[in-house]
């Protein structure tokens, strides 16, 4: 790893101008992504401003019909929260399931979604779940927000402060893990809201989490396992690689949509 | 340099680091603590594995300087002078090493589920051991020293 002048700004305000003025700033989060890949020299910053600084950027309130978590809130804390549990117990299930106990006590819910890794098991909630991203800038919807392979419509020197999820009527999120690293091979995240059902899809594209809206007709007039066993997704932009071919993917699509319905029940 | 402060086993300690001064880089190098194992350096295999303000973490993914004000605790903080800590001592007992590499990550892991939880259960132990690798003992002493030194503490 390179060497890099360290900032531990103490507001949003301050770490905002912090990563304003370098010449070419990063900002760190848990640091589960960015430290490994510092240390590989895929990324040299000039500066590295730590948000670990910041008490308002962690925690969770619920009110209003809404979920919020702040961007530093670790894996951990959202998957033991029993305010999770209570309004949205799949997304609790979710963080719980992501990597092992030490990177759930360190990476957070903004660095994941930041991130966008394609395998990344948060995305397919906030697209499911129609989530809001709140930044230090603006408000976007989580589709505005994942524009891509490891992209986001972040810009340089902008910073996500939290997460806001509405309460669905019901909602599962059912993975098929990588059984060595946890990451998605494929992730399906189904919710039923006031306005219809969404299935996201996380692990499988090659362009990052996307919406499979033939899914997501056929449980809106039938909210049940059966509505979804007919529809097959097809591998045309779907992974392959060691792990599985982009047809394997596709058919772990269906399966895990169906294991979803019945797990929102 | 940036200078770094931070409770090491209930002792203070504090250093000028370099920026990208990893967390179990201190530890060994700077403190003199070599119990804390560096296996990957990739975050994969728990033999760093430390509680920072509580909480197991893999201190080779932790800058030395994001530890700045926490209390750290390694394995060489959990035995009480010549008296080992339960885990440790359930360990022994079960035959729970055999090179012993792995060993302070894994012991610093079941204390940290065994701090939220007296009774785990087999399965809970196993998925609770995702991060840390053992390449000697095939896992199975390494449960049972879990449930019998979580039951001890
Ligand atoms: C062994 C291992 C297994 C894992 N398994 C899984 C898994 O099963 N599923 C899964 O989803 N993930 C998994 N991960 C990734 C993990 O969830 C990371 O915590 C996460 O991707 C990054 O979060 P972080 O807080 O550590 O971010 P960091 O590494 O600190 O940052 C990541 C990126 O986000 C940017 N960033 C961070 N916070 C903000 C913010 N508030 N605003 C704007 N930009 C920001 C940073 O600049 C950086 O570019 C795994 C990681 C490891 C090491
Ligand atoms: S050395 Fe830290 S996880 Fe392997
Ligand atoms: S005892 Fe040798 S690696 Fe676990």
């Amino acid at each position: 790893m390179y060497d890099f002048n360290y900032h531990k700004p103490g507001s949003l305000a301050d770490a905002a101008s912090a990563i304003a003025g370098a010449e070419d700033g990063k900002l760190v989060a848990g640091g589960m992504t960015l430290i490994p890949t510092m240390k590989q020299r895929l990324a040299a910053p000039s500066d590295v401003v730590d948000l670990g600084g910041i008490g308002d950027l962690v925690g969770i309130t619920v009110g209003g019909g809404t979920v919020t978590i702040g961007a530093m809130t670790t894996h951990g804390a959202v998957a033991a929260s029993a305010d999770v549990k209570g309004a949205i117990p799949a997304l609790a299930e979710l963080a719980d399931n992501i990597g092992d106990p030490q990177v759930r006590n360190r990476g957070t819910i903004g660095g994941s979604i930041a991130n966008n890794d394609p395998a990344a098991d948060y995305p397919a909630a906030l697209v499911a779940l129609g989530a809001t991203v709140v930044t230090n800038k603006r408000e976007l919807s989580a589709e505005d927000f994942f524009t891509g392979l490891f992209d986001t419509a972040l810009d340089e020197d902008e910073i996500i402060s939290s997460i806001k999820f509405p309460v669905p009527e019901k909602a599962a999120y059912v993975k098929f893990a990588n059984p060595a690293s946890r990451y998605a091979m494929v992730g399906v995240f189904v919710a039923k809201g006031s306005d219809g059902v969404r299935v996201a899809v996380t692990g499988a594209g090659d362009d990052g989490v996307f919406r499979v809206t033939e899914m997501e007709s056929a449980l809106a007039g039938n909210f049940s396992p059966d509505a979804v066993s007919g529809i097959s997704v097809s591998p045309d932009g779907l992974n392959s690689d060691i792990h599985a071919s982009a047809e394997y993917r596709a058919h772990l699509i269906s399966v895990m949509a169906k294991r979803a319905v019945a797990a929102a029940g | 340099m940036p200078t770094v402060s931070m409770t090491v086993n209930g002792k203070s300690v504090s250093g000028e680091v370099e920026a990208r001064t990893l967390l179990v880089q201190f530890i060994r190098e700077n403190l003199g603590l070599t119990g804390t194992h560096v296996g990957c350096d990739t975050s994969q295999c728990g033999a760093c594995v430390v509680h920072v303000d509580g909480k197991s973490m893999k201190s080779c993914s932790l800058l030395a300087v994001q530890a700045d004000g926490a209390e750290v605790t390694t394995i060489e903080g959990l035995a009480n002078g010549e008296e080992l800590h339960p885990m440790q001592e359930a360990f022994r007992n079960n035959h729970g090493l055999q090179c012993g590499f792995c060993t302070p990550g894994m012991v610093m892991s079941a204390v940290d589920l065994a701090n939220n939880n007296k009774n785990p259960s087999e399965e809970e132990i196993r998925e609770w051991l995702e991060g840390n690798i053992c390449r000697c003992t095939g896992y199975h002493n390494i449960v049972k020293s879990i449930k019998e030194g979580a039951a001890n503490m």
